[in-house]
């Protein structure tokens, strides 16, 4: 499976990375060559194994469903880059 | 030289009074200020160390002293260190001041320990040659024989490496997903440690792919790596992977004496075309290790050779979902094209704050995560994860640890592998033990024809640091390995 330039647009946009038309073409290359090399995965019978879910077993840590945290609005928005009122600030999107 | 000191010998030293903690770390500061040329650090920070060296001595004298009371260390700059600036290495957190601290480095800091700086790595922990930084490549102490050419000091980790191998640090924090601890310390001669997934805990470490990261010690020795790994780990309720286990003494552990234990060694690691130096280095360790008392056992592990391309698609895949939280929102960069909507500023905020790398990796993983694509790619390689898991399980059947080389070359020169599948051909050896959370080690165990270290591996069954330290300190007495950069910055 190679991917074509529209591809690699689509994939820049579901991604959400504006890409330059000069950053797009050598790109597309780029990714043919590693999704390629990839392709022999395609080899290997899996029939029958699971997908791995957790590479170490583990058992899930219970606790009580009580408040540890908060009260941090300051810490929270420190490194915004916009904030006001409180809030982080971004670009109007509603018209 | 109060900087050749390995970290036991500045335990020893520091509690004879032999020298005072702040005298260590001014000349470690004095060392950091000297080394620029290497790029090793992004932040510097000797008021951290000097504060620390000063709450040392203090608990020195009144016998409250933990145990890496005024031990300069070095932190990678994927670690949060509240209130001194965390990127990633990447212009996307560029001014980004935590106001938190990671759980390892907190507790390196509660056992004493001061900080020297944030070591500059590769963008998101994303290459294996830290060419891929945002605030340039780190250059490797280490020179060819008869060469100038700027080396690399090995990925993503290379900051630590070529810190602790200059003589900056007398120990780092690493992170290792593919490999990202083990290549550079063996690019450098140092020793490196990435233990089983879930010892070290995760929270406030900068995540590229959540199912493969693992924090670990670098350091010019087996026993340094002990101590500093002792340290780092145990349960952090904060990381829902981080493993709720007693953490063993290590260092306690070093021996050297391996009688009785089986080295497996597997066959489809000799590959075709291998290096002969590093087949011979491979050949030596195993008479190194027989010599301790150890047998060699031949082993198969037959999914090796999907082990990368299984990786590069897990690692982009958890990335592409990791890095969505950069989008200029909360912290970090951004960009707002001028009259551009909420969309455009996503848009435009990614594509200035990430680098060729990290954008190529988003892709493949949103690629790959994409509808239509998610069987046949993602769920296809999380099953040859599982063969590649199973395989280990049934090596260590036959076997108690395994014995292969760190990588596949010496360290190479700045710009020689341009293209991004030859740079990932590197992790050949070391990607398979992470897609398996398998602790791993590489120990510097000789050195190429043009005079540059080479490293071992040795890997354990899950939780078995203890087994794995030991080997590579059996490998690093028998080694002798006393090679060290000439000083040339």
């Amino acid at each position: 499976m190679s991917v074509d330039a529209a591809t690699v647009k689509r994939i820049a946009h579901l991604a959400r990375i504006k890409l330059s038309e000069a950053e797009a073409a050598p790109l597309q290359g780029e990714l043919n060559a590693i999704l390629g090399w990839i392709e022999q995965l395609g080899e290997v019978d899996t029939t029958g194994v699971a997908p791995m879910t957790a590479v170490i077993p583990i058992t899930r840590a219970w606790r009580d469903d009580v408040v540890t945290d908060g009260d941090a609005l300051d810490r929270v928005l420190a490194n915004a880059p916009a904030s006001d009122f409180g809030f982080y600030a971004v670009p109007k999107v509603i018209e | 030289m109060l900087t050749d000191l390995t970290i036991a010998a500045m335990q020893k030293g520091l509690r004879a009074r032999d020298f005072s903690a702040v005298e260590l770390a001014d000349a470690h500061i004095a060392a950091v200020e000297a080394a620029r040329p290497l790029n090793a650090f992004i932040v510097e920070t000797p008021d951290h160390a000097r504060a620390a060296a000063e709450r040392a001595d203090a608990a020195l004298a009144d016998g409250s002293a933990g145990p890496l009371a005024g031990i300069p260390l070095g932190i990678k700059d994927l670690f949060c260190t509240a209130g001194v600036q965390t990127t990633a290495a990447s212009k996307i957190l560029e001014g980004f001041v935590p106001t938190y601290e990671s759980t390892v480095t907190a507790k390196l800091f509660a056992d004493g320990a001061g900080m020297l700086g944030k070591l500059n790595m590769d963008q998101f922990a994303m290459g294996s040659s830290n060419e891929t930084s945002a605030f340039g490549n780190v250059v490797s102490p280490w020179r060819s024989a008869g060469s100038n050419r700027p080396l690399v000091p090995g990925g993503s980790s290379g900051g630590s490496a070529s810190a602790v191998a200059a003589r900056l640090c007398a120990g780092a924090t690493g992170t290792d997903t593919g490999g990202s601890i083990r290549q550079p310390a063996a690019f450098v001669g140092i020793a490196g440690i990435k233990p089983t997934y879930g010892r070290c805990s995760r929270w406030g470490v900068v995540a590229f792919a959540s199912s493969l990261d693992q924090a670990g010690p670098m350091a010019r020795d087996v026993r340094d790596c002990a101590i500093l790994l002792k340290s780092m780990s145990g349960y952090d309720p904060k990381d829902s992977t981080s493993l709720d286990l007693p953490v063993p003494d290590f260092e306690a552990a070093l021996t050297g004496d391996l009688k009785g234990l089986r080295i497996g060694v597997p066959r489809e690691y000799r590959l075709d075309g291998m290096d002969p130096n590093i087949a011979a280095l491979w050949d030596q360790g195993l008479a190194w290790l027989r010599d301790a008392g150890a047998t060699v056992v031949d082993v198969s592990l037959p999914h090796t050779k999907y082990a990368l391309p299984a990786y590069y698609i897990v690692a982009p895949a958890e990335a592409s979902s990791n890095l969505a939280r950069y989008d200029g929102v909360r912290y970090g960069l951004r960009v707002t094209p001028e009259g551009g909507n909420l969309a455009d500023m996503y848009e435009a905020t990614r594509a200035a704050g990430f680098g060729p790398e990290v954008k190529r990796r988003i892709m493949i993983g949103t690629y790959v995560l994409s509808a239509g694509f998610y069987d046949a790619y993602y769920i296809q390689a999380q099953k040859v994860r599982t063969l590649i898991a199973r395989d280990f399980a049934n090596a260590f059947e036959a076997c108690d640890l395994l014995l292969t080389p760190t990588a596949p070359s010496a360290a190479f020169a700045a710009g020689d592998k341009s293209d991004p599948l030859e740079m990932y051909l590197n992790d050949v050896f070391t990607v398979p033990a992470s897609m398996a959370g398998l602790p791993a080690m590489s120990v510097p165990a000789g050195l190429s024809p043009s005079g540059l270290p080479l490293g071992l591996q040795i890997i354990g069954p899950a939780l078995g640091e203890a087994a794995v330290l030991n080997a590579g300190y059996a490998i690093e007495r028998a080694a002798g390995f006393a090679a060290r950069p000439d000083r040339w910055w």
